[in-house]
């Protein structure tokens, strides 16, 4: 009894950490612009496959380095996607602040475009798309630098064609010459492994069970990321007009924020984290472009009811849901409640981890008819609450 | 009555008149000259696109009107067509047990499924099933004044919740496979040129129907009142309006709009599955009505017809593009075109051809009616 209890806490911690890493990002994010951000699966998806180059690419290191890639693997996964987070923001979703629906829409077209991206990228449309944006906005750059603006639209309107164009172009004279060697998808529409080093394989064993080292380092690396974030919103200078923001945008403003700059910061941060968690859940399970999909709703369910500018309500809420999705679907609270048939009954039809969705998704909507604005709701006196 | 106002009700009475007038030309001219002229498999395409339309209409309402974003309309649309199929499976089974249950070893009927003997009980249970659902799902939301982004990620979070139910529930709903394989509804084989030339009809109608219905609800006082939700919903509260009663109603009604949709929609295709639960799809139908023009319903309908036609036509010849051009759209119409085809139409597609160019500033300032009526005075003192 004992140990299945312990059995059960640990699992549902170490669902509950997974979530929570993935969360995070999107829980600072919103917070902040109440932004909710649907391309952060696909932020996820994309630090995965980080991993799996940087994995390769130590490989052909050899033994000794092969065993730390992982730590080359977080802090590329975090850059790469913290890098993209940054174009998302400055892009497309600047332009949306004040649309919080337009910018669930925006950022779910940037999550389609990811999927495909990551299905069909090879060499031709890498290049292609570089040729493209140096071409464009090499083209802009000279042209908003010119004094005369006679011919402003036009130029644009000419420049985005011709440059679509060459790019095409040299996409299909490369594809032409090269053949296979280019057009070849780097992964595929396949689902990649990203294989963990040997001292994460296994687990410690603890009595009858053991704890995989996999889950216990996801574990881990939560704790490090909540610390890092935690320390950096409350000790760092940025941190600080992070805070402010979230709390009074339009005061920090006044105040001489930069709240353009703290937006921007803030998401590349967000979309970072999500890298960082991609790379976590590359070791749960192999790495496929559907990868971010199979986590957003879970991770949307937490910032709901978490509440926003709380970092503790985010951390409770993951833990709360990872605890009850993992008592539900594995069956535990249905042998738990064997001597009352009925309750057994009910409990063993909801004992699958799909089931086990419905039944947590039931308890939120419950619990929101108790506490609307999640656990720790923020405190204010406007009257949009 | 003074004469002004006589006039204008003789107006509005005129307009109203010619607006019937020309949805019954379209209607007449979609059942007469289309099946002439299109193939067979070019009708049906169009018949289940007219019948997603019927669904655009409904996100229209409640998205376009009230400003709810609802990401979670494949749910509806999904139990319109599991009612009616279950239907169409029972008979089809002839008073024994429909074909998958035997499969998995199921025994007896599930109890739920008996009332589904009765064709009328289908018909009405592929309107207020959806209804139903929407009407409970959204009072246990709007009750606690949850709205924007938490109302979007919670019906997207029960579309992954009900594609889960019935994606596990083999014996109940032959889980991912779902319900396909129609034969017989009321005695008339399904699959026939004519039975499918009925459906494609009765899609007009019920589109022409919902058409109606949506002009009704959105011209009178209940439109202007949704409209003032979408716009200061606190506003409408001070004024003594409950606005949670007229939402839970509007999301019901658009949920009874996609359950209609869904019927007409499975009976054409000719089967339903899980995945029209699925999460992507029901992003996708909030699209049509944004490409088309929220906050007009004809921009609902165009919309619907065009990206599902956009979609067949690039999915049949380069399959991997769909996905970029989709996205791009998502892109494209929130950032370019906010408005939609139809709005940007009517609101400023011959001004901005002039090359006129709008100042830029935040929002807020933008909606403020007191800032819009100084840029106006301005306007007209700068053009005397």
């Amino acid at each position: 009894m004992l140990i299945g209890l312990f059995d059960g806490l640990f699992n549902g911690i170490s669902i509950g950490a997974v979530l929570l890493i993935a969360a995070l990002g999107l829980a600072i994010v919103f917070g902040l612009m109440g932004v909710i951000n649907l391309a952060h699966g696909e932020l996820m998806m994309l630090g995965a496959y980080t991993t799996f180059v940087v994995q390769n690419a130590f490989r052909q290191f050899g033994e000794p380095f092969f065993e730390i890639y992982i730590f080359f693997a977080l802090i590329a996964a975090f850059f790469v996607t913290a890098g993209v987070g940054l174009i998302l923001e400055r892009g497309v979703i600047r332009y949306l602040y004040g649309r919080p629906l337009e910018t669930l829409l925006a950022t779910w077209g940037v999550s389609l475009i990811l999927q495909q991206f990551v299905r069909s990228v090879n060499w031709v449309l890498v290049i292609g798309l570089a040729v493209f944006c140096v071409l464009f906005f090499g083209g802009l750059w000279i042209l908003n630098h010119r004094q005369n603006r006679a011919f402003h639209k036009w130029a644009i309107a000419a420049l985005l064609p011709l440059s679509l164009g060459i790019a095409i172009a040299v996409g299909r004279f490369l594809a032409d010459t090269y053949q296979l060697a280019v057009t070849r998808p780097w992964f595929g529409a396949q689902n990649v492994d990203v294989s963990a080093p040997t001292w994460l394989r296994g687990g410690l064993p603890l009595g009858n069970f053991q704890l995989p080292y996999a889950r216990l380092f996801i574990i881990a690396l939560t704790i490090v990321c909540v610390a890092g974030l935690y320390y950096f919103l409350q000790r760092s200078p940025w941190g600080l007009r992070i805070r402010a923001v979230t709390q009074n945008r339009s005061m920090s403003s006044c105040l001489g924020i930069p709240t353009q700059k703290v937006d921007a910061l803030t998401f590349a941060l967000g979309s970072g984290l999500a890298g960082v968690a991609g790379c976590a859940i590359s070791y749960l399970g192999s790495v496929g472009p559907n990868t971010g999909q199979n986590y957003i709703v879970d991770t949307f369910m937490v910032v709901v009811v978490g509440g926003v500018g709380k970092l503790v309500g985010t951390i409770v809420a993951a833990l709360a849901i990872g605890t009850v999705n993992y008592l539900v679907g594995s069956g535990t609270l249905a042998i738990l409640f064997t001597p009352i048939q009925p309750l057994a009954d009910f409990f063993t039809f909801f004992a699958t981890t799909s089931m086990a969705k419905v039944m947590v998704f039931a308890l939120i909507i419950a619990f929101l008819q108790v506490r609307p604005g999640g656990i720790f709701p923020q405190k204010g006196r406007t009257v949009d609450a | 009555m003074d004469a002004v106002s006589r006039i204008g009700a003789r107006g509005k009475r005129q307009a109203f008149w010619i607006e019937a007038a020309i949805v019954g030309a379209i209607a007449l001219f979609l059942i007469i000259v289309m099946p002439v002229v299109l193939s067979n498999f070019r009708l049906n395409l169009l018949g289940r696109f007219l019948s997603l339309a019927i669904v655009a209409l409904g996100i229209d309402l409640i998205w376009g009107y009230t400003g709810l974003l609802s990401l979670g309309h494949g749910i509806f649309f999904a139990l319109g067509g599991y009612a009616i199929s279950m239907h169409i499976k029972l008979e089809d089974a002839d008073g024994g047990l429909p074909d998958f249950m035997s499969l998995y070893g199921g025994t007896e009927l599930p109890w739920f499924w008996e009332p589904f003997y009765s064709f009328p009980f289908a018909t009405f249970a592929v309107v207020t099933i959806p209804a139903l659902l929407a009407g409970v799902l959204g009072y246990l939301v709007f009750r606690n004044r949850i709205k924007g982004v938490y109302f979007s990620i919670l019906t997207q979070a029960a579309t992954i919740v009900f594609f889960n139910f019935f994606n596990g529930q083999q014996k109940l709903f032959n889980g991912t496979n779902g319900l396909t394989n129609f034969q017989t509804l009321l005695g008339a084989s399904v699959n026939t040129q004519s039975t499918q030339f009925v459906f494609y009809s009765l899609t007009i109608i019920l589109l022409v129907g919902a058409y109606a219905l949506c002009r009704w609800l959105t011209s009178g006082r209940f439109g202007r009142l949704l409209m003032a939700i979408r716009d200061d919903e606190s506003r409408v509260r001070f004024s003594g309006y409950n606005p949670t009663e007229f939402k839970v109603l509007v999301f019901a009604v658009s949920g009874a709009l996609a359950g209609i949709a869904g019927a007409m929609y499975t009976l054409q295709s000719g089967s339903v599955s899980p995945r029209l639960m699925d999460v992507a799809f029901s992003i996708e139908m909030v699209i049509w009505v944004a490409i088309g023009g929220r906050g007009t319903l004809v921009g609902a309908i165009l919309g619907a017809l065009l990206v599902n036609y956009a979609r067949s036509f690039l999915s049949e010849q380069f399959a991997e593009i769909w996905l970029f051009f989709q996205g791009a759209l998502f892109l494209i119409v929130v950032t370019v075109l906010p408005d939609g085809i139809v709005g940007w139409l009517k609101s400023q597609g011959i001004q901005s051809l002039r090359g006129r160019k709008q100042a830029f500033t935040y929002p807020s300032l933008e909606e403020d009616p007191e800032i819009q009526q100084e840029r106006q005075e301005l306007e007209t003192k700068s053009s005397e």
